[in-house]
């Protein structure tokens, strides 16, 4: 991908005439989307999003302009109105920030890849999704048959009047097969996914054929399969199903914009108080969870975030215990608790706020079939198909596409229309086997904010189980 | 000329010269098809009545939709509104369009490009300056813990076609949707329009207030299980807004994905209480859609609980044989209107006796897809009512409900007034759209956790 240059550094003189910092983000984004479906091509679009975000700090407040125009003139006006809207909104600020919170910084980052997605030519993909999808072909009954892939392309370089100078670069894909089966008023799906920050190398046909006929297979097999049971039993997840728990209920409660109330008119607050960091048993001593931006091929890996800010490994919970949050510079500066790099954007057009990045739960000892022999009687639960929780992130019920009966200690016969609820801080207290095997999972469509933004988040994860919780199936 | 008129004219007048010049380019053999969407907005984010961020955007978009010896190809980019660079661009990308073409497999659900007519709509107010709008809200709420997004500026959709089709809409508001808080006690309210007006900002905000007030009785306790509960018509909206994650959708029914796939095959029916129509006539989007296909001003999705009409987009229709009436490519509904019904609003806590108030729903989704059960939770002003009389507010609840149910065989009756309810989704742009809804009075709802 071609890099854009623009003027910069003349572009923050101007800024400085009149602000006591300013930064710019320069991002550009190439985002590509192949679909196939029942053999025949869905959609082939591409996009291409570049603009530059001005950041200002007038008077302790830091206030924002987007423009796409990178002229110097451009970029020169965005400035601007950036400095004047928030030099009129100086006076009704939240807080009085400084440039404390916008560190000088310099370095790089590219995304590990072992081939450019560049050089994988869209006849090669489209190959690849037309082979997922015919390998679904398994029975009349399989009445849709997709094969879609994303891939993106993000450049962003951060420069600020203090001297920073970051660039960053990211190749990241997302590959999804589902097959759907039906017959008379009854239907199933099963999904496959692959997603993270990989080059061109994913684009395996014969993998993508043989996750694409075990797909077909089970969504085949769920349409005869029994409903699961109502009844408080043992739950092991998958680590496709751990990866929505970790997010719904660990990394969003424990955004510090979300604990300051920002988010209180959308997505919510927060049942975590400040007081509860270094105090709250959030769950049994076999949690620990970090934030780690570092991970190797994990969806949201990074350098630095968009203030500048260095990114590192934290652990967020250990043995159970709260230790630190998902807060910025900016929120740190707020409610003097320790955070994380994590003042994230979606895009040129949107100022950063707290995100979560690879939120990992750290793998224990145990193998599936140890943590299986453990369950006298139980459901193992693969694929999130449906979420939800309440706004200060308690109560939550979630669904699965797949479900496995165990009983004395074997797993059993498939189940379809598996679901769970519980309550957060109860939930995670049911923690009592954390396996070894992880696998990284995550999401391009993490939404929050006003305005609004999606946004890419990692979770890795190896199968857990949990002890009497409330399991329950489908009316149907 | 106010600033955001500029924009709208100066966008109108580029995007004009620009598909002029790209249709120009076109080679026998090739249609395409053109959409470009534009905004000029600010962003103001509060927290405990003051301001977190502040944030100017000005962001256009152009995409290209090429049709070459059966193939369909679409690219889209950011124009930077300077009509040298962008001209460039724009040739690129039907380049690039045409390089990809080559390599595609036919499509047979391709939709030949049709000249679907011409339209123009444009809608202009006068905004308030940053200074003005943070002082008239602040001054109102002072006191108060406001918390919220204020969006205003331009919105603007064009379209165009090598056939001749030519669309225009650009429109020119704001909203201000916001929660008081006491504690943890929230009310929710939203003000939205085109022109701000101090006594009308005001008046809403006392309302959004009243409502608080009454949080400040006790807390009552309520257990899980079925209790008849009156949704007012935001919670309504919030439930009927899952009728857009596929639920009449046609390519979603054929392909196995409608939660109303019982309805659409005559297998169950809705309560006779319910009429919902797509009404483009309330003025909060364009009919036409990115293929400039225009929908009729009004027609039936559902009369008297049955369903009269999926919506079908002309690609869908082709596929499966069913009749396009305009929808759009996700085909969700666009402009939803609820008909109201014969339940005075003075008679609502009256009629739902002993049961749940709730005003608003939070994040919902099908937890059972066959079933049309949706899972979501209370939030903001929540009340237990006994004797047809507040007695005082919930903790946050989680409900599990069939739609078969809630809207059929469980709907008591609905409100006599209907509220809009404008979309203020902000995810890459702007939304436009929303729904009409009244108040519903259901049945034995059913609770769980």
């Amino acid at each position: 991908m071609p890099n854009t240059v623009i003027p910069h550094q003349s572009a923050l003189q101007h800024a400085l005439k009149s602000a006591q910092w300013a930064g710019l983000r320069h991002s550009r984004e190439t985002t590509t989307q192949r679909a196939v479906r029942n053999d025949h091509p869905e959609r082939n679009h591409s996009a291409v999003e570049e603009g530059a975000m001005c950041e200002v700090l007038v008077d302790g407040h830091f206030g924002y302009a987007a423009t796409a125009d990178l002229s110097s003139a451009g970029l020169g006006r965005a400035f601007d109105r950036a400095i004047a809207t928030t030099r009129a909104l100086t006076g009704h600020k939240v807080h009085s920030f400084n440039a404390n919170q916008r560190p000088r910084a310099t370095g790089s980052y590219t995304s590990p890849r072992q081939r450019d997605l560049d050089a994988t030519s869209l006849a090669e993909i489209t190959d690849c999704l037309l082979a997922a999808s015919q390998a679904m072909k398994l029975s009349d009954a399989l009445v849709n048959r997709s094969a879609s892939a994303m891939m993106v392309q993000t450049q962003i370089n951060f420069f600020s009047s203090n001297g920073s100078d970051i660039r960053q670069n990211f190749d990241m894909v997302d590959i999804t097969l589902s097959a759907t089966s039906a017959e008379g008023l009854e239907s199933q799906t099963r999904t496959w996914s692959r997603t993270g920050q990989f080059g061109g190398e994913v684009f395996h046909r014969a993998t993508l054929e043989q996750q694409a006929e075990q797909a077909a297979r089970d969504a085949l097999a769920l349409l005869h399969a029994e409903n699961c049971p109502s009844a408080r039993m043992d739950l092991i997840l998958m680590p496709d199903q751990m990866s929505l728990q970790i997010h719904e209920s660990i990394g969003h409660p424990l955004e510090l914009d979300r604990i300051l109330g920002d988010e209180r008119n959308y997505a919510g607050w927060s049942f975590v108080k400040p007081q509860d960091f270094g105090r709250l048993q959030y769950g049994s001593e076999l949690m620990n969870v970090s934030f780690d931006p570092t991970r190797v091929n994990e969806l949201a890996s990074y350098a630095f975030d968009d203030s500048g800010h260095r990114a590192s490994r934290e652990m967020l919970i250990e043995k159970g215990v709260l230790k630190r949050g998902l807060g910025s510079l900016d929120s740190q500066r707020r409610c003097g608790l320790p955070g994380v790099a994590n003042f994230r954007s979606a895009s040129w057009n949107r100022a950063p706020i707290d995100r979560m990045a690879n939120i990992n739960l750290e793998p224990g000892s145990a193998s599936l079939d140890e943590l299986v022999s453990r369950v006298e009687l139980g459901v193992l639960m693969s694929t999130n198909r449906s979420w939800s929780i309440d706004d200060y992130r308690n109560k939550f019920q979630f669904g699965c596409e797949h479900g496995r009966l165990i009983e004395n200690g074997k797993l059993g016969k498939t189940l379809r229309n598996p679901n769970y609820r519980g309550v957060t801080v109860d939930f995670w207290s049911r923690l009592a086997g954390v396996g070894r095997d992880e696998e990284a999972h995550g999401s391009v469509f993490c939404g929050k904010g006003e305005p609004s933004q999606v946004i890419r988040v990692g979770h890795s994860s190896a199968p857990c189980l949990f002890r009497d919780v409330e399991v329950f199936g489908g009316q149907s | 000329m106010n600033k955001s008129d500029d924009f709208i004219t100066r966008v109108h007048e580029h995007f004009d010269r620009l598909s002029t010049d790209l249709l120009g380019r076109l080679v026998p053999g090739e249609e395409a098809t053109l959409n470009i969407s534009a905004e000029e907005t600010l962003f103001v984010r509060f927290n405990g009545n003051r301001v977190r961020q502040n944030t100017d955007v000005e962001q256009i978009s152009l995409s290209l939709c090429l049709q070459s010896q059966d193939r369909t190809v679409e690219q889209s980019r950011t124009l930077v509104g300077e009509a040298g660079t962008d001209q460039a661009a724009v040739v690129r990308l039907l380049q690039s369009c045409r390089e990809e073409a080559l390599l595609l497999p036919v499509d047979p659900n391709q939709v030949p490009v049709e000249n679907h007519g011409a339209s123009s709509e444009e809608f202009r107010a006068v905004l308030l300056t940053p200074e003005e709008l943070v002082s008239a809200v602040v001054g109102v709420a002072q006191g108060s813990d406001l918390t919220g997004l204020y969006a205003g500026g331009a919105m603007l959709r064009g379209n165009r076609n090598s056939k001749g089709q030519s669309h225009w809409f650009a429109t020119q508001t704001f909203f201000l949707d916001y929660s008081l808080y006491n504690g943890t006690q929230a009310a929710k309210g939203s003000y939205a329009g085109s022109q701000w007006n101090d006594a009308d900002w005001s008046a809403n905000f006392q309302r959004t207030r009243a409502l608080l007030q009454l949080l400040g009785r006790p807390r009552q306790n309520v257990l899980p299980g079925a209790y008849r509960t009156y949704l007012a018509p935001r919670a309504f909206s919030d439930l009927l807004g899952m009728l857009g994650w596929n639920a009449l959708s046609g390519a979603a029914w054929k392909q196995g994905r409608s939660p109303f796939k019982k309805l659409a095959e005559n297998e169950a029916r809705l309560s006779p209480l319910l009429h919902i129509d797509e009404n483009f006539g309330m003025g909060l989007t364009p009919r036409f859609n990115s293929h400039g296909e225009v929908s009729a001003t009004t027609f039936p999705i559902i009369e008297a609980g049955e369903l009269r009409n999926l919506l079908v987009s002309s690609r869908t229709a082709k596929e499966y044989g069913l009749l396009a009436n305009g929808a759009a490519e996700g085909e969700a509904p666009r402009a939803m209107d609820v008909r109201t019904g014969s339940l005075q609003a003075q008679d609502v806590l009256k009629e739902l006796g002993s049961g749940l108030y709730l005003s608003n729903l939070h994040y919902l989704n099908w937890s059972d897809q066959v079933s049309a059960r949706v899972t979501g939770m209370t939030r903001y002003a929540c009340f237990w009512v006994d004797g047809g009389e507040i007695v005082g507010p919930i903790g946050d609840l989680r409900w599990d409900e069939s739609l078969y149910a809630a809207l059929g065989s469980k709907l008591v009756a609905l409100t006599t007034q209907a509220e809009i309810d404008p979309a203020v989704d902000t995810y890459f742009q702007r939304a436009l759209g929303g729904s009409r809804t009244p108040g519903a009075l259901i049945d034995g709802f059913t609770f769980t956790l």
